[in-house]
């Protein structure tokens, strides 16, 4: 056991903890801010594995982006604000669902990785200088084709919320 | 630093993320559940880039390409919920079982 361990084993029993609590509040907006939680405590778990970038990404485009567009759905939505009865369907047959695939995963992952060690300071941390050189130096074709794919859901979205948008009759 | 507690980590995280899209009916808590889901795979690549120190930095390279994507289909996916509501006053996902618009 050493230091990386425990606290990557805190910070991702926060992230699972807080997920639990995602999936199972019967508060909209509850669930949206225990998201915040979840996804910075996974950062938080990505700056213990040596990758700063995407650390700093997660904070930015999930806690900053996604989860305030999450909550202006929510309100767009009306929400009822405070617990609604009607947020779960078919509980049980999920949990049973869910609980077997992660207990396969979970046995096939100690089985095979299950005393792998990795060394954290064998390599430089990941911050933009690394990242950025990779990913301009072997990455740019699809670094370029996401630009695309970000426009088309960008132009995409619009057009599906814009109502005075009519086809041609 | 042991590789099994970021893949255990990530193997729950899934889990909890398919329960919550099996389980909730409104629309936005699946999309959140997808969120998890996306994460838990996010946290894999990450510790195996960490275990297997390739050149590339492939790990980080192909997760801020999930962080992309992911922030695209939440935007679609919001669009989506969003016209299901105006459509139908409901974003209960057991009830929208037809795809056609309702007769005006």
């Amino acid at each position: 056991m050493t230091t990386f361990d425990v606290v990557i084993a805190l910070l991702a029993a926060t992230s699972v903890g807080a997920a639990a609590l995602v999936v199972t509040t019967r508060q909209v907006v509850h669930a949206a801010l225990w998201l915040v939680v979840s996804l910075a405590a996974l950062a938080g778990c990505y700056v213990v594995l040596a990758a700063e970038l995407v650390a700093w990404v997660q904070v930015l485009v999930y806690v900053g982006a996604v989860v305030v567009l999450m909550l202006f759905a929510v309100m767009l939505t009306r929400a009822p604000i405070g617990r609604s009865a009607d947020t779960d369907g078919a509980r049980l047959g999920a949990a049973v669902v869910a609980t077997a695939m992660t207990a396969t995963l979970v046995v096939l992952l100690l089985k095979s990785f299950g005393d792998v060690r990795v060394d954290l300071k064998a390599r430089p941390v990941g911050n933009g200088e690394v990242i950025g050189s990779a990913l301009f130096r072997s990455w740019v074709l699809p670094f370029e084709l996401l630009s695309l794919l970000l426009l088309a859901a960008l132009v995409g979205a619009v057009v599906l919320t814009r109502d005075d948008i009519e086809g041609e009759q | 630093m042991h590789l099994a507690v970021p893949l255990v980590a990530g193997a729950l995280l899934f889990g909890l993320g398919i329960y919550g899209v099996l389980a909730r009916k409104n629309a936005v808590l699946v999309l959140m559940a997808v969120e998890l889901m996306l994460n838990a795979v996010n946290l894999n690549l990450i510790a195996f880039g960490a275990y297997l120190r390739d050149r590339f930095r492939t790990g980080e390279v192909t997760t801020l390409f999930v962080v992309t994507i992911a922030a695209a289909e939440v935007g679609v996916g919001l669009a989506i919920v969003l016209l299901l509501y105006r459509r139908r006053e409901s974003v209960d996902l057991d009830r929208a079982t037809e795809l056609r618009e309702e007769a005006a």
